[in-house]
């Protein structure tokens, strides 16, 4: 039948709108869409006051109108005082307003308290123990080895375990970052000289992303990380390969990074490689992104990031290498095998 | 004792502006002491850098607009929005508010000039000695581009090499002492020099909000001269205060800055309370509903303001105690701002409300301002504001908070009092176009933000990649800023034209009930003859065939009359400053002394002298005797 066709199509295409508009609202990282038991506990505090406070609008626009619509008004003296029923009306008003007002209050403070205490207080096994530093413009992350216990070291990419509650100490290598997966929770700043501690417990599978959220300087901007949270089978292969040393043949790339200026700054675990102010380059072509999500890591972007990283991302602490192409393919062939 | 002659009115309006009149020419500019000049100079100083940081809040939303925008680089970004925030708050939000109360408190109170007029004058030579701290330097490209706040350590020495925090730090040093001078000024007027019979419960509201709103500035701004003094000498003199290697705190610094910084919104706000006040008052055609409710509400927001600057601070990682207090406190300013609006809203119920243009910006007002209020009180909550702020709900919170709260409460204002400062009125239909782009472009750009808060857009990112899905809502933010700015140039359009061409007000053109509808518009330099006097908290309504006023202030003499402080009874008469030239070579040698210290802490010791110097020739004491003193001692005039 034609008709009934035309209808569900119809009915698709209300539900391709809505779910168009929605995730035009709930992308990667958004706080509308929670991947996680303390995300998820706050939108509901937000929904709770975000209802409460639009009824409350609502409330005082109607009030408002009212105020100003025709009707008779009252007889006002020459001195501009006024009596009668409406005044009377008006006291006895203000009382029932302010009271209204205070156990509203009262009520959204009340949620709010409670919450505070929910996230406090997270349930579940022992606690992933992850490490993150902010630093200008990237994020260096740190697990523990499941073989040496040892921390071990990566940048940019941050993997959580589905179910079990993550402790994620934050904390700076210079300026004041602040540290944010609105999928997972809310921000906390990462202050040199200081660690704070964010618990989450992630309950949904897939990618989200995180970003800085306290202006740190000129590339704040451009200062985004991914997260991944898989099962915990994946996610123990994952923490084990990471752990291992680099897996790359030996060859001219390795030679450059060695006997050159990237290993002053960038280690390679297993190389000679050791330098501590970049990021931790021995797994490199294992991440989605480079340059805290500037790129994406395709030989295209490995490419552009060693010849031109000063024009991808303007003050970035990583210098031109000044190598010719031969080199420069030699040197990207080497890191794309560092899977 | 001969008797008292019966003066003609015209004899003693000319006998008075032969005291009070200003030198003509460059002189009388340069050293003029009247109050309605120097905010007049104030207010037109503000509406100028209102302009300028509208023009580089166009500029950063079309860089918005569009992903990947090349407009501007990260550098001229991040200088675009420090300096339309440093602008916006410490250049223009308030020192229109205190210009406001600079033009108003001495005609609302009948009197001839404030308390302190050189220091008024100085007051206005050391603000536009800040504005051109942070603009000066903005032409030789050394604009600060760290925010208007800027935390250590990115903006102590180790991060920020130059003098681009240096120039920031120093225009907040001049700002402060120019704020600090109106308020004492302001406060002290408020309290000394009511007329007969304004006792304090007779005591219109805008002078309760601007009493407020001085005291509040006299107790919050100490903290941020003191922070970025302290900011300063980590930079210049390497102290580490807030250096975290050498034990210092980084923390610290913003638990000072926003103990001011959070009073400061309330500094701005509490003035714009006051000038909803009056509007709603004279157009409701009543008495504001609840007038001792307002007061009493004016007076806690004051001391509650003081003890919730920690809302600022609850991604900083606090125990959760004290966050859970300062949500409390937070919250709690919640009641007596509801009662105000609840309190307009009921005098314009039981009144007969006039829908002219000041009274459409109030109504304006109340439908942006309680938006911004709720979504406060949603940052209220320390979970939950863990995930709006810095983000652009936060944008859209302080934008309808600052905006909706106070300028559209001052444009309110300008329409009312353009009548009483020009003698014309401004075009109503004109008005009232402006109004509704203002209004209309305002909501529609900033609303959006909330949602754009909501799907992860961080404050202070020049740019972002097209698979956000933040483009769509940042276009419409660029169109509604647009608008708005639209709006106001045809705003400034229409108070030019009116200022030429408007019909004639008179006096009293919108049947007002306060005292500064009493005198002639635009008022002559010395306001009133004689000193009123006041029986009730609206001495024009009815309007008198004759206001009473008392005589005895002298009117060949600048004089003044004091009066005490709760019940306004005459203590005595007091000569009041005639113009000088030494308040603007106080602040000169007072902006050498600022401008130097950024080089050198050496400027410090040495300007000390140019100061000294200056101000012993302000205070220098003459030897004329006043009439009274003459009177005393038997001499012939």
């Amino acid at each position: 039948m034609e008709g009934s066709a035309d209808v569900i199509l119809y009915k698709r295409g209300l539900l391709t709108l809505a779910a168009g508009l929605l995730s035009g609202c709930a992308g990667q990282q958004s706080v509308l869409s929670p991947a996680s038991d303390q995300a998820r506990t706050l939108s509901w505090l937000g929904l709770l006051m975000g209802v409460i406070c639009l009824l409350i609008y609502l409330l005082v626009v109607v009030l408002l109108g009212l105020a100003l619509r025709r009707r008779a008004r009252p007889a006002i003296s020459p001195t501009g005082e006024v009596s009668g029923p409406v005044e009377g009306w008006l006291q006895r008003g203000l009382t029932i307003w302010a009271s209204f007002v205070a156990a509203v209050l009262v009520v959204l403070a009340g949620a709010s308290f409670v919450t505070d205490r929910i996230l406090a207080t997270p349930r579940g096994p022992a606690p992933l123990d992850v490490r993150v530093t902010g630093q200008q413009w990237w994020w260096r992350i740190a697990y523990r080895s499941p073989i040496t216990g040892e921390w071990i070291e990566t940048a940019n990419e941050l993997h959580l375990p589905l179910d079990r509650p993550a402790r994620i100490e934050l904390t700076s290598a210079d300026v004041i970052h602040s540290f944010w997966v609105p999928g997972l929770h809310g921000k906390l700043d990462m202050i040199p000289g200081r660690a704070n501690v964010l618990a989450v417990t992630p309950r949904k599978l897939g990618w989200l992303r995180g970003q800085c959220a306290e202006f740190c300087g000129l590339e704040h901007a451009l200062m985004a990380f991914d997260v991944k949270v898989e099962t915990p089978a994946e996610f123990q292969a994952w923490l084990a390969h990471q752990a291992a040393p680099a897996q790359a043949r030996a060859g001219p790339g390795l030679a450059l990074i060695e006997n050159g200026a990237c290993g002053g700054c960038h280690t390679v675990r297993g190389t000679r490689a050791k330098g501590r102010a970049g990021p931790d380059l021995t797994h490199l072509a294992s991440r989605r992104a480079l340059a805290a999500k500037t790129l994406s890591l395709s030989h295209g972007g490995l490419m552009g990031w060693i010849t031109q990283p000063q024009a991808l991302k303007p003050g970035a602490e990583m210098p031109a290498s000044g190598l010719d192409p031969e080199r420069t393919k030699a040197l990207v062939a080497y890191l794309e095998a560092l899977k | 004792m001969s008797a008292v002659p019966i003066l003609d009115r015209a004899e003693a309006e000319a006998r008075c502006l032969a005291a009070w009149r200003d030198a003509p020419g460059l002189w009388g500019f340069l050293t003029t002491v009247d109050h309605k000049r120097i905010a007049g100079r104030y207010v037109c100083t503000t509406m100028a850098l209102l302009f300028m940081a509208g023009v580089l809040a166009l500029d950063m939303r079309l860089q918005l607009a569009f992903p990947g925008m090349h407009r501007m680089g990260a550098q001229g970004y991040n200088e675009a929005f420090t300096l339309h925030g440093s602008t916006m708050l410490f250049l223009v939000s308030v020192p229109v508010m205190e210009a406001m109360a600079m033009w108003l408190v001495p005609l609302m109170l009948g009197q001839r000039n404030m308390a302190f007029p050189r220091l008024n004058a100085f007051s206005y030579w050391t603000y536009l000695g800040g504005v051109l701290m942070l603009w000066v330097p903005h032409a030789l490209n050394v604009t600060p581009d760290l925010g208007w706040f800027q935390y250590p350590p990115l903006s102590g020495p180790g991060y920020a090499p130059g003098h681009r925090t240096d120039v920031w730090a120093q225009m907040i040093t001049f700002t402060e002492v120019a704020a600090l001078s109106v308020s004492v000024n302001t406060a002290v007027t408020i309290l000394r020099m009511r007329p007969l019979g304004m006792t304090l419960a007779k005591m219109p509201l805008f002078l309760w909000a601007m009493l407020v709103a001085s005291v509040m500035t006299i107790l919050a701004l100490p903290a941020v001269m003191l922070v970025t003094s302290m900011l300063i000498a980590d930079r210049l003199v390497a102290t580490h205060f807030f250096d975290p290697v050498a034990g210092g705190d980084v923390v610290l610094f913003q638990h000072l800055f926003w103990f001011f910084g959070h009073p400061e919104v309330y500094i701005i706000f509490v003035p714009a309370l006051g000038f909803v006040a009056q509007i709603v008052e004279t157009f409701s055609r009543r008495r504001v509903f609840g007038y001792i409710p307002v007061v009493l509400s004016l007076l806690t927001i004051a001391v509650l303001a003081f003890g919730l600057w920690v809302h600022h601070m609850f991604a900083v990682g606090l125990p959760k105690l004290g966050a859970s207090f300062y949500t409390a406190a937070s919250m709690a300013i919640a009641l007596p701002t509801g009662l105000q609006i609840y309190c307009w809203i009921a005098t314009l119920w039981g009144g007969r409300p006039r829908l002219t243009t000041p009274l459409l910006w109030v109504i304006g007002f109340i439908a942006t301002f309680v938006i911004g209020g709720l979504s406060g009180v949603m940052t209220a909550s320390a979970p939950l504001d863990l995930q709006l702020t810095d983000t652009y709900f936060i944008v859209a919170h302080l934008h309808y908070v600052l905006i909706g709260g106070a300028l559209f409460p001052l444009f309110g204002a300008f329409c009312y009092w353009f009548p009483k400062a020009t003698g014309r009125l401004l075009s109503e239909r004109w008005g009232k176009v402006s109004f509704w782009l203002v209004f209309g472009g305002f909501n529609l750009g900033f609303f959006p933000m909330h949602f754009l808060g909501l799907m992860g857009m961080p404050r202070r990112i020049y740019t972002y990649g097209h698979e956000m899905g933040w483009q769509p809502l940042n276009v419409v933010a660029l169109a509604g800023s647009v608008i708005a700015v639209g709006g106001g140039l045809i705003f400034v359009a229409n108070a030019c034209f009116s200022f030429k061409r408007g019909a004639p007000s008179g006096p009293n053109p919108w049947e007002a009930s306060t005292l500064e509808w009493a005198c002639a518009s635009p008022p002559p330099p010395y306001n009133f003859t004689h000193s009123p006097v006041v029986d009730s908290l609206t001495p024009l309504w009815p309007p008198p065939q004759v206001l009473p006023v008392v005589t005895g202030l002298s009117l060949d003499e600048r004089e003044v009359l004091v009066t005490s402080v709760v019940d306004a009874q005459p203590v005595h008469r007091q000569a009041s400053a005639k113009p000088s030239i030494w308040p603007l070579v106080s602040a000169l040698a007072v902006s050498a002394t600022f401008v130097g210290s950024i080089f050198t802490p050496w400027a410090l010791v040495w300007g000390t002298l140019p100061v000294a110097a200056a101000l012993t020739a302000w205070f220098w004491p003459h030897r004329r005797l006043t009439p009274g003193a003459r009177r005393l001692l038997g001499k012939a005039t």
